[in-house]
């Protein structure tokens, strides 16, 4: 009975902090509208988790294309269809990879150090700096970084694809021999704009809503104290991964690839 | 100093901050069963108080930051007590509060920081804004310091800061979290120094958190011991002649705490928050 | 202030990069393209259309002029499919139609081949002569159909 009691109390405790997310979200969302708009926190923002995040995107797209031109063209050259790499290499850069790579890189690196920097403010009663002179912590704080983890999302995912794709030609084209104009034919001829590419963002775009809002929720949540702080950058990687991956399989049997 | 006093000359303790029956628990830890007490308007009242006896909740409750589960707290006449948070900013101009720590806006400069309610809150323009900063911290004995972050400041120059950002708005009321703590005894001083002469030349009401007896003795007009089993008030005078043993060993307590422990002038990189109270 | 400035500058070229990249990624290669409102709107109905998809292509000589703009069932139970194709195209009215395949087992797709009438069809009007698609498995029957025959004789 214990047993069912405990799952009784982590299921109501589980709704309950779905509840205070929506309620937050609600929150940010007000703000959204609410003048002034922020927007020199905004830019930097944008600069912290974009700009900063580039070098690793890049490295890892060109690293994860190379490895798909790797062992695309090692399956492929069995079936004599190695012309074929190209398209390989596309539809799961653009599909799966870029999308859901590019987010849980980006969790890494900008997600938990939102929460960090969130958290370390509520530690030093910046945020209560904030409201004592009547400006709304959320406001100025919280939803610039959200915004620009939604904003810089899909503009990262690009890039990754398209590094991506730069390193399975490499591989591919110069390693491995494959004619430059089959790995360009079939990989435009299989990419589809609707429905891959626009797919493709559509998950970006809500992976970026997914981290900017679990980043920012943790570490506005978080205890005051520097175990509070790195809780809550631990919570913020592990959620937003999870909530990451079981959001991609339902985008993509809802958008119907 | 450019500004004019905002409140009249007081005429007898009048409260300008009330508790009335204020009972305020964080979950299962009772901070206040029943606290009741007035802060008479343009005087300096120190809340005295050991860990954990809710010194910082009580000054959280005026500002608003948090809300008691029963009781009513008047700020200048109003209750903040049904006040929405969208409501209490437009309370929240009439006090100014220095944190512990100074909670200075980390990614700003300090020019920044202090400019930050002008620009928010005024139409000034950049230039009136520039002149009220550097007044501003003149006024707290420091210049020179508009492009450096909160994080290169040494205690001493952090906590005026932090007094300085708190008058910028021109508040009526100052509350100050432990504005003495961490300081070397010069630094002691001179924090003290400025808290007086801002009492004295705008008889501005003050709420002040402190465990250091003599400064507060030096300092307050009322004080207020908030005591495991109650809260005792009174003026200073009042309460080095009370017989009430509590006081006394109180009073006594800190004191001898007070003559061995002498506290070092922080590094210019802060040190971590200290224990919740 | 000068901090600020070149950090605007740098974020603006970190977007103007990411906005590269999504258009270079639909438009060459999803293939995303601007067509002329008000294209060439005609129809064809087949008895068989295999799997031929909406927004597959229309070929001409190999060349794409134009897309699938819908699949219906008409009340003869033939399959209506709807071309939208390139504004400026002058088609005569005995165009045929054909659904192929690209490669093996590739997508299907329609090819129109050009008849040598005057009169030119105009939005609105049908494709009369037209070739269904091939089905693989009927094929193979009808090779297995044959073969039996030839047995027998």
């Amino acid at each position: 009975m214990n047993l069912v009691r405990s799952l009784g109390t982590v299921t109501i405790g589980f709704v309950e902090e779905l509840g205070r997310l929506a309620a937050f979200s609600a929150h940010m969302a007000r703000c959204v509208i609410t003048p002034p708009i922020r927007l020199r926190p905004f830019i930097e923002e944008v600069f912290k988790l974009g700009v900063l995040s580039l070098i690793i995107i890049c490295v890892c797209g060109v690293a994860v294309g190379a490895v798909l031109g790797l062992q695309g063209y090692n399956t492929l050259v069995t079936f004599g269809a190695t012309q074929s790499l190209g398209a390989v290499v596309g539809l799961s850069l653009v599909r799966e990879l870029g999308p859901v790579l590019t987010a849980l890189l980006a969790t890494g690196r900008a997600g938990s150090a939102t929460a960090a920097e969130i958290g370390t403010m509520v530690a030093t009663e910046q945020l209560d700096g904030l409201r004592m002179m009547s400006v709304d912590p959320v406001h100025f704080v919280i939803t610039p970084k959200a915004l620009a983890m939604i904003v810089v999302m899909p503009l990262l995912s690009a890039l990754f694809i398209v590094s991506g794709l730069f390193g399975g030609y490499l591989v591919g084209v110069h390693l491995m021999g494959v004619d430059p104009g089959s790995y360009m034919n079939s990989l435009q001829s299989a990419v589809d704009f609707s429905d891959d590419i626009l797919g493709s963002l559509l998950k970006a775009l809500v992976f970026g809503v997914l981290v900017g809002l679990i980043a920012t929720y943790r570490g506005y949540k978080s205890e005051p104290t520097s175990a509070g702080v790195s809780a809550a950058t631990t919570s913020t990687v592990v959620i937003a991964s999870v909530s990451i991956l079981i959001f991609d399989y339902f985008i993509t049997a809802l958008w119907g690839v | 100093m450019s500004s004019q006093p905002h409140i009249e000359p007081s005429t007898g303790d009048v409260a300008h901050i009330e508790f009335q029956h204020v009972r305020m628990s964080f979950g299962t830890r009772r901070v206040f069963d029943d606290l009741s007490c007035a802060f008479p308007r343009g005087k300096i009242t120190v809340i005295l108080g050991g860990s954990g006896s809710g010194k910082s909740t009580a000054l959280r409750l005026i500002g608003g930051l948090v809300r008691p589960q029963a009781g009513l707290i008047t700020v200048d006449g109003e209750d903040i007590t049904r006040l929405s948070e969208r409501e209490m900013y437009h309370v929240r101009p009439k006090l100014g509060m220095m944190f512990q720590d100074g909670a200075l806006l980390n990614s700003m400069t300090i020019f920044e920081n202090l400019a930050f309610p002008l620009r928010e809150h005024t139409q000034s323009s950049e230039a009136e804004i520039a002149d009220e900063v550097h007044d501003r911290l003149q006024s707290v004995g420091l210049s020179d310091i508009d492009d450096l972050l909160p994080g290169q400041l040494s205690g001493g120059m952090t906590k005026r800061v932090a007094l300085a950002r708190a008058l910028m708005m021109k508040p009526i009321i100052l509350l100050c979290d432990e504005p003495l703590s961490g300081l070397d005894p010069i630094s002691l001083r001179r924090i003290e120094s400025l808290l007086l002469d801002i009492n004295r030349r705008l008889q501005m009401t003050m709420v002040v958190i402190s465990h250091h007896i003599r400064s507060t003795m030096r300092m307050a007009e009322r004080v207020l011991i908030l005591l495991p089993d109650g809260a005792v008030s009174g003026t200073p005078q009042d309460l080095q002649r009370s017989e009430d043993p509590r006081v006394a060993s109180f009073l006594d307590l800190d004191a001898s705490i007070e003559l061995t422990v002498a506290p070092v002038e922080a590094e210019p990189a802060r040190s971590g928050r200290g224990d919740s109270k | 202030m000068n901090r600020s400035g070149t950090r605007d500058l740098i974020v603006g070229l970190f977007v103007l990069a990411g906005l590269a990249a999504i258009a270079y990624l639909s438009l060459s290669v999803g293939g995303l393209s601007f067509r002329q409102p008000g294209g060439l709107k005609l129809y064809a109905d087949f008895d068989e259309i295999g799997g031929l998809k909406t927004r597959a292509q229309v070929v001409i000589s190999g060349v794409k002029v134009g897309e699938i703009s819908s699949i219906t069932l008409d009340k003869d139970y033939r399959a209506r499919v709807g071309l939208n194709l390139d504004a400026g195209l002058k088609l005569p009215v005995d165009t045929s139609a054909s659904i192929f395949t690209a490669g093996l087992l590739g997508d299907r797709y329609i090819s129109l081949q050009p008849g040598g009438e005057e009169t030119l069809l105009k939005s609105g009007d049908q494709i009369t002569f037209v070739e269904s698609a091939v089905i693989l498995e009927r094929m193979i029957g009808k090779l297995i159909h044959n073969a039996g025959v030839d047995e027998e004789k």
